[in-house]
């Protein structure tokens, strides 16, 4: 473990995006069985940027939710590379919903640049697609387990992880915008893209100390991309722990905990 | 309440003036030689010059064009509210530095004594045509409006407020997006403040929106876009991805009026666009109908 901590943010933020890193399909493959997935938005169409099944979870009935990234280029294209048009989280919300009528925990996996940022999207609004799923999974009575496995990009991740329970691999980054854009933006110099890794506290680590996320799940040794199998084998395991936590709550519980879990987050003064 | 709002709202010693400025704060009312010795006024969308009279007059609405000026929020409040109506709340949080970025205590510092605003939101309790609702307006002034901790904090405060006390809540919109300055911080007050929209709504309370402009980014992606009636004022830009990302990313210049008030009018995400000379009769109207509301 220590010897990992060394590793700097934009190393990791690299790992992070790996094309040979497991992506939800290969979790859902190993931690899951009895796994029917299920496509669309009833509305607009189905985004393969955006993976819904229901499964179970050692025989508990569940709601499997994660963007969609590919290991080629072509699974990429496929996929618009994690990023979730509105129909993406709009089926996202779809199926949490029927969770929530069902009594389904929810299983987000949380994997993406960020939201699609394109013509299209932005004429089928996407931040109101994100805006309704920030809402209403901050409203759902059944427990939701997010785990950001690879690349939480903005909104585009957080529109599938308002959940009781957040976790993250330990090489896997989450931050409000990348850290070229950061640099960019701030600095105006994209070229300082390791101090803005750094600068942005986007890692596992810094962001449990930091209170947005509960656990870092320890990956196999060199990253999760080299044994898919040893790194949904641990992440099973502290899914479940949370899981059979959770499951002891009521309803209330399960929504007031996660609304008094996001109701502490920020750090800012008070003058006079 | 502030030092700020408390000489600008309960004097009590207006003249009378026509309707269409009463609202409008003292700094507009200007006699005809101190108008003329003022520097002139082009309007940023169609360049003609403007006669600071007439645009004060005309709410700074373009008497060429009818573009609507960005406004601080002073001056928002000022033509918004009942007269002495407005009492401030939650002055007191601004920006810390959670991130210990280099230069943002500073820059906060600054704006803070540039705006006399301690934060890019003011929140506080309101009353609009008579109708009492508790009232957000960002200033793009400070930070593009841009949302980090602070911000969040306020508006969640001010929705867990309104919940409490059974008011509207009213929003005026105006935001560059999440504060980077706070990274993931910035992010999660999106949630955050989302999750307060939900249990006013759930109250069976009423949430109105008044997009302004710009409101972009992770405004639009949270709060902006959840009032039970979202209304915006003409040719505001709204829009969730940058113009300049979304033409690196097609490769192509966008139309001029892509994410305008419009656009989103258009494509059915905007209930109405609203002259802002006409927003708190409307707003007023819309509490008024809306007050039959449960809780869930
Ligand atoms: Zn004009």
């Amino acid at each position: 473990m220590s010897e990992k901590q060394t590793v700097d943010a934009l190393t990791k933020f690299t790992l992070s995006r790996h094309k040979d890193r497991p992506g939800v399909r290969d979790y859902v493959s190993h931690i899951f069985t009895d796994v029917l997935e299920l496509h669309g938005d009833r509305s607009f169409g189905d985004d393969p940027a955006m993976y819904t099944a229901i499964a179970r979870l050692e025989g508990i009935p569940v709601t499997v939710i994660g963007h969609v990234k590919g290991h080629t280029v072509q699974a990429n294209i496929a996929s618009n590379f994690g990023m979730a048009h509105p129909e993406g989280y709009r089926k996202a919300m779809r199926q949490m919903k029927q969770a929530e009528k069902f009594g389904r925990p929810i299983i987000t996996f949380v994997d993406t640049p960020g939201a699609d940022c394109g013509v299209g999207a932005e004429e089928r609004g996407q931040g109101l697609a994100i805006a309704e799923n920030l809402r209403d999974m901050m409203g759902l009575r059944v427990p939701i387990i997010s785990t950001v496995i690879g690349e939480g990009g903005s909104g585009g991740a957080l529109g599938i992880a308002c959940a009781n329970r957040v976790l993250m691999l330990e090489n896997a980054t989450y931050s409000v915008i990348s850290p070229r854009g950061f640099a960019s933006i701030l600095w105006k110099d994209p070229t300082r893209e390791k101090e803005a890794a750094q600068t942005l506290r986007m890692t596992a680590d810094d962001l449990l100390a930091l209170g947005i996320i509960d656990e870092v799940i320890p990956e196999p040794e060199g990253g999760a991309h080299l044994d898919h199998i040893a790194a949904a084998d641990v992440l099973k395991v502290n899914i479940l722990k949370n899981l059979s936590d959770l499951l002891e709550k009521d309803k209330e519980m399960i929504y007031n905990e996660r609304y008094e879990k996001f109701r502490k987050m920020g750090q800012y003064k008070i003058i006079e | 309440m502030s030092e700020l709002f408390k000489d600008l709202f309960k004097k009590a010693q207006y003249i009378t003036i026509p309707d269409s400025i009463k609202n409008l704060p003292d700094s507009k009312k200007k006699s005809k030689e101190e108008v003329s010795s003022e520097p002139k006024i082009v309007c940023t969308k169609c360049k003609k010059e403007v006669a600071p009279d007439k645009y004060a007059v005309a709410l700074r609405v373009c008497p060429h064009c009818g573009a609507h000026a960005r406004l601080n929020a002073r001056d928002r409040i000022a033509m918004t509210v009942d007269e002495g109506s407005f009492e401030e709340l939650f002055s007191e949080i601004t920006s810390a530095n959670p991130l210990e970025f280099e230069g943002y205590t500073e820059k906060v510092e600054k704006l803070r004594s540039q705006t006399r605003l301690n934060e890019a939101v003011v929140t506080g309790r309101a009353r609009i045509h008579g109708e009492a609702c508790m009232l957000a307006v960002m200033d793009s002034t400070f930070m593009m409006a841009s949302m980090g901790s602070a911000v969040g904090e306020k508006l969640t405060r001010l929705f867990e407020a309104a919940t409490v006390e059974r008011l509207p809540v009213v929003i005026f919109t105006a935001s560059g997006g999440a504060r980077m300055h706070e990274g993931t911080l910035s992010l999660m007050q999106m949630a955050k403040v989302s999750a307060a929209v939900g249990l006013h709504s759930d109250a069976g309370l009423l949430y109105i929106t008044v997009l302004c402009d710009p409101t972009t980014g992770g405004v639009v992606a949270s709060f902006a876009m959840l009032g039970d009636v979202i209304l915006s004022e003409p040719k505001a830009l709204i829009g969730f991805a940058g113009r300049r990302v979304i033409e690196g990313t097609i490769g192509k210049k966008l139309p001029e009026d892509f994410q305008s008030a419009e656009f989103q009018l258009e494509h059915g995400f905007v209930d109405a666009i609203v002259p802002r000379a006409e927003l708190p009769e409307k707003i007023a109207l819309i509490i008024g109908l809306s007050k039959g509301g449960e809780a869930r």
